[in-house]
């Protein structure tokens, strides 16, 4: 009769890790994608924010009686760009912290 | 070797108890920076246009006022709607000062968050938004103005197939979300910036040999502070001209 507690309390015992190794790779995988989400929604966006701000100086260098408007439409770009990263982020906690 | 701070859980950084009231009534500290971004702005400009008869050559908080009232008419309505979108100004100038005091909380000590860090104020001003620039486009065009807004003139016929869906999306769908989404984002990443150098700097300090870093760590937390001051103003820019956009979209819909 021991013998069969103590096999039933190994089992138990081994399941019970067995849960505590899952949370413990999910979390790991949670985390490891986390930081590739956030990295990877970063890329995009930067190279069209520098393009962008790069071909708006341009265009302000070459008509500065324009540079209001083309400031103007260059935040607009810079907003919808930017929109890109900031969902990554969001992303970024929702898997690291929820 | 490090000193015992650790980096905060999510929770203790956004979360905050409540002062009274209890569940989605309760009123916390958020809650107090919300109803202050409110107050402080009807107050000034009151103080403002109660002295503005008296002298036309303004001085003190009018010149803030007056300043503030220029840049969202000059800077925001009129690249955006245009001359006759001025009859948005109380309502874009509103937007914009409660945005960005609410925004500037970030940076005040004894404050230290951003009102805007929570998903509600920004997600009740974005669908503020969706209501008012549909609402612009009726008022303008009548029924009229989903059929514009979903069949945009100068397109070939063929292309409506791909055109109305991606239009349908993007128009009413994604604008209020993403409105919401970057507000929030923006200003949550730069809480949760200006902590992680905070934490850093006091951990080195209580590091030992470390201890010679932190100066270079507590210059990074003053620069970043001054970058969410920029931050703040740029958010609270850029929502209210996106919402000028959107509504001189759905008033002009031919352009």
């Amino acid at each position: 009769m021991s013998t069969l507690s103590h096999i039933v309390h190994t089992v138990a015992q081994q399941a019970g890790e067995a849960t505590a190794d899952a949370d413990a790779a999910k979390n790991t995988a949670a985390a490891s994608g986390a930081g590739m989400a956030y990295g990877l929604a970063a890329i995009g966006p930067g190279i069209g924010i520098g393009y962008l701000v790069g071909q708006a100086v341009q265009a302000m260098a070459r008509q500065p009686e324009s540079a209001g408007q083309v400031q103007t439409t260059m935040f607009l770009g810079i907003a919808f760009t930017e929109a890109l990263a900031l969902i990554g982020f969001v992303v970024f906690i929702l898997l690291k912290f929820v | 070797m490090f000193a015992a701070v650790e980096f905060p859980p999510i929770e203790n950084i956004v979360e905050w108890p409540n002062w009274f009231g209890s569940g989605a009534l309760g009123f916390n500290k958020i809650a107090f920076m919300s109803f202050l971004a409110f107050l402080l702005p009807v107050l000034l400009f009151l103080i403002a246009s109660s002295k503005y008869k008296a002298r036309l050559v303004p001085r003190g908080v009018q010149t803030v006022v007056e300043s503030t009232v220029d840049f969202v008419e000059k800077q925001i309505i009129l690249p955006t709607i245009g001359p006759d979108g001025m009859g948005y100004l109380p309502l874009l100038l509103s937007m914009f000062v409660f945005i960005f005091i609410g925004n500037i909380f970030e940076v005040i000590p004894t404050a230290h968050m951003p009102a805007n860090a929570r998903m509600a104020n920004p997600m009740l001003l974005a669908l503020l938004t969706y209501v008012v620039f549909i609402g612009a486009g009726l008022k303008h065009n009548g029924p009229k103005y989903f059929v514009q807004a979903l069949f945009p003139p100068g397109v070939p016929k063929a292309l409506y197939i791909l055109v109305t869906p991606i239009e349908l999306i993007s128009t009413f769908a994604v604008r209020p979300f993403s409105l919401a989404v970057r507000l929030f984002a923006n200003m949550l990443a730069g809480h949760i910036l200006l902590i992680t150098f905070s934490v850093l700097t006091i951990s080195l300090v209580g590091g030992g040999i470390l201890a010679i870093i932190s100066p270079f760590s507590f210059f990074m937390l003053t620069a970043f502070t001054g970058f969410e001051i920029m931050v703040a103003f740029l958010q609270a820019y850029i929502f209210t001209l996106l919402t000028g956009v959107y509504i001189g979209g759905a008033i002009h819909p031919a352009h």
